[in-house]
């Protein structure tokens, strides 16, 4: 009863360019049924996730290991609220980063929790850069 | 079943039957001669009923399963196929839904009346772990229906409801992918909760058999909690218990058919006639109102894992009542402590309800978690000190004494009783319904033909309607589920079926492949439905400046706004059904040419004095004289919004005349058989007495 092969299959990598996207802008693709958001951050949202005290954070982590180096624009994180299941709403909330309207949950640029009852940051999937434009999720 | 029968048939045929399995005498002694406590009121109903309500849920539930299609991208079509072209399929599914309801107001009250009569004391243990079992399957086969529709609400419920399993440690994340069959809530998940959904209410039956083999050992109790002690005590079930379970019953069918004919709406959400969409969640999840009380409780932890494990226990606590609770006076009426605390509890249910359909925020997360320790506390606090403090008042010496000694004061509590569970209980159900109240203005109540108990489809304004649709709206929006011959169905527009035809075939229709291997048009038929104006939703997207018009097919019907107390009570009796219509045309006479000051809306939208949000992508879409009526009627923008809204609630429920005309019908049978099982009930009780 466990994913049958052809669920397994449809669920194999993705390629998504990431030119089209200008800074400041985001997209949501579909892996494996779930929305992943990938985000072109502006310096400003890469600074205010940077200067966050990571001790301070409910789940923490730095926003360094949540990107690939020399791509630090680039976050890519699966938008599926790590509370119940709802999808935050990009570019919302005090954090510049997601709002979740379900509960309240509110997550920073970087994609981490700070606010709200969900347990923890948004997951990044597996992923990583083909090219300078060009990322393979999966 | 209390040792073997002395029955014989006297018929020779029974008689070879019986030698070999003694069926009959199975029967007999467990339904005719079976010893029944003479002093039982109407909250013994109940199991009757609910035996009931298990046959009528999979007798509709079977034929359902006749016509729907258990794939994700088939389910809500198949379902709407079942609601319009299926002989009585509206019938049936309406029956399906509100039995489910129905079904769960049954078993509180008999699980309540089995709280406050001690029915789970010594020596029913078994036969109370048997109900809670019951209960607990009901629960897993009601989420499982709910998600066959595949709704939005059908979708979204099964997502949140799903991931509560991956709370736990280790094993949850293995234990949701088991549910879902893949990587998210899809196909794989429909097609397994269908199949459980099938088989479960058969578990289901084979636990009320053991549970009614379990009442039959130790045999019913009773208000006064005393054990039956001689013949006195007791009269044979049939006829006496038969024929105040069937007036019992047919009262509650009438509860029932208010809701099938009247008011179907009214315990679902309006957000589950829109198809599930797994990219965008609805602002408002909430489940189906038998829920709530535990959502509430879920949500009142701020842990994951240990909200998750309080909502488990909150049901699982019920098995350990009979340890919990060791007083030695059964019935809570000669407890007047326990009686005390067990109205406070059922006040504490019905707000915890109340609580799961509103926006954890505020007030209503410290009350939550106030109420959910009360919740507790009764159980494990309350129930255990009582045992051991409270002074109990004389029970009667038997069940003879008591039906001697009863009075026409016992008559009034259970009056009382009825009526404040139906204020509590419509408070639940009202708040169920979606909390959607931020950032909207009220539409204002109008005036339809088609509303209230014998509301009919004013013909002039479906006929006009469709003329508005066909000139204006068809220019963007789809009407999937309205084929061309629907506009000759009776309760409809009224037109022939020439005329139908002739609509048919000013349209081009897409069909093919040819022999050739080419697709290719043709004229419409009547079996063709209305065609979309986009091949697909990019194309809709790209042509609207990214927003996508919705097919307007159920449009009336998933739209919806919040009431408000007192008239979502009134609305019940008055069967306020008109949300949806009331909404739709707000929003097309609700365009304001300027938005207020201090309000800005950004390029590309309009604003929408009823949108919520008030930016709407969709552009003013009447104007006065845009299209032109041959009976005269007035070209303006409130008339055509008035007729394009009657017209799409046609569209979206096209049987609703039939709905209303045979719920009369089923009333005046229903009134007539309950009255006259009233009266022979007195007559057969009358020598007991």
């Amino acid at each position: 009863m466990n994913p049958d092969a052809s669920t397994i299959a449809a669920g194999a990598p993705i390629e998504v360019d990431l030119a089209p996207i200008a800074s400041g802008q985001d997209i949501k693709v579909f892996w494996r049924g779930k929305p992943i958001y990938i985000m072109n951050r502006t310096k400003k949202q890469i600074d205010e996730a940077r200067q966050v005290p990571v001790a301070s954070l409910p789940d923490p982590a730095s926003d360094q290991s949540r990107v690939k180096e020399g791509h630090d624009q680039w976050l890519v994180v699966i938008g599926i609220c790590t509370h119940l299941g709802c999808i935050p709403i990009a570019y919302e909330g005090n954090y510049d980063g997601f709002f979740c309207p379900c509960h309240g949950s509110q997550y920073d640029s970087s994609g981490r929790i700070r606010q709200g009852p969900a347990p923890a940051n948004l997951p990044v999937p597996p992923y990583q850069f083909t090219s300078a434009t060009k990322i393979q999720i999966g | 079943m209390s040792g073997p029968s002395d029955y014989q048939p006297t018929n020779p045929v029974l008689q070879w039957i019986e030698r070999r399995l003694p069926i009959l005498g199975l029967m007999h002694s467990s339904f005719v001669a079976y010893p029944t406590p003479r002093n039982l009121n109407y909250w013994w109903t109940f199991g009757a009923i609910l035996s009931l309500m298990l046959g009528v849920q999979i007798l509709t539930g079977v034929i359902l399963a006749m016509h729907y299609t258990p794939e994700a991208t088939m389910a809500f079509h198949s379902v709407e196929s079942i609601m319009r072209d299926v002989n009585y399929g509206w019938l049936m599914r309406y029956m399906h839904a509100s039995g489910a309801s129905m079904f769960f107001i049954a078993v509180y009250i008999h699980m309540f009346r089995g709280l406050y009569y001690g029915s789970y004391k010594e020596p029913r243990e078994i036969l109370w772990i048997l109900g809670v079992i019951i209960y607990l399957l009901m629960m897993a086969t009601g989420f499982m229906g709910y998600v066959l529709p595949w709704g939005q609400m059908s979708f979204w419920g099964a997502t949140v409801i799903t991931n509560l399993f991956s709370a736990f440690p280790y094993v949850g994340d293995s234990i949701v992918t088991l549910l879902w069959g893949g990587y998210a809530v899809g196909n794989p998940t429909l097609n397994r909760f269908f199949s459980l959904h099938y088989l479960l209410p058969f578990v289901i039956a084979g636990v009320v058999v053991l549970h009614v083999w379990a009442l039959h050992v130790a045999g019913q109790n009773n208000p006064a909690g005393v054990d039956a002690k001689t013949e006195k005590d007791t009269v044979p079930f049939t006829p006496h218990a038969t024929i105040k379970d069937l007036f019992g019953t047919s009262c509650f069918l009438i509860f029932f058919a208010w809701f099938i004919f009247y008011m179907p709406g009214y315990l679902g959400d309006a957000d589950n006639y829109i198809p599930a969409n797994p990219g965008v969640t609805p602002a408002h999840i909430v489940p189906e109102w038998y829920y709530l009380p535990f959502y509430a409780m879920l949500r009142s932890i701020p842990n994951k894992l240990a909200g998750v494990i309080v909502m488990f226990s909150s049901i699982l606590i019920l098995v350990f009542l009979p340890w919990l609770d060791t007083a030695k006076t059964r019935s809570s009426r000669y407890r007047p402590l326990a009686k005390q605390f067990f109205w406070i509890f059922v006040i504490v249910a019905v707000l915890l309800g109340y609580l799961g359909a509103q926006p954890p925020e505020g007030i209503y997360v410290i009350a939550g978690r106030i109420l959910t320790f009360c919740y507790f506390a009764y159980f494990l606090i309350v129930l255990p000190l009582l045992s051991r403090v409270e002074q109990p008042r004389p029970v009667p010496n038997s069940i003879a004494d008591d039906v001697l000694v009863k009075t026409g004061s016992k008559a009034a509590p259970m009056v009382s009783t009825v009526i404040a569970l139906a204020v509590a209980g419509a408070l639940l159900a009202g708040s169920a319904r979606d909390a959607r109240a931020e950032n909207q203005e009220t539409p204002p109540p109008l005036k339809w033909s088609f509303a209230g108990p014998v509301g009919k489809f004013d013909r002039g304004a479906l006929q006009r309607g469709l003329k508005v649709y066909k000139e204006v709206c068809s220019a963007c929006h789809s009407l999937n589920y309205i084929a061309f011959r629907n506009i000759a169905d009776p309760g409809g527009p009224g037109y022939s079926e020439a005329q139908a035809a002739a609509l048919a075939s000013e349209y081009k229709i897409k069909d093919g492949p040819n022999d050739q291997g080419d697709m290719f048009e043709r004229p419409g038929r009547p079996a063709d439905y209305f065609p979309p104006p986009f091949p697909n939703e990019q194309a809709a997207r790209a042509a609207n400046g990214g927003g996508l018009p919705p097919d307007l097919s159920l449009i009336t019907k998933a739209r919806s706004y919040e009431r408000g107390f007192p008239k979502f009570i009134i609305d019940f009796f008055s069967t306020y059904q008109e949300q949806g219509p009331d909404y739709v045309a707000a929003i097309l006479t609700g365009f304001e040419d300027k938005p207020p000051a201090g309000v800005t809306i950004p390029t590309g939208s309009y604003y929408n004095k009823y949108f919520p949000g008030h930016a709407i992508k969709m552009p003013p879409p009447l104007n006065d004289g845009q299209v032109t009526f041959d009976d005269g009627s007035p070209a303006t923008v409130v008339q055509y919004a008035h007729d394009v809204t009657t017209f799409l609630m046609w569209a979206a429920e096209p049987h609703m005349e039939a709905r209303k005309e045979m719920g009369l019908k089923v009333f005046v049978f229903l009134i007539i058989f309950a009255g006259l099982m009233y009266f022979t009930k007195k007559k057969v009780w009358a020598d007991a007495h």
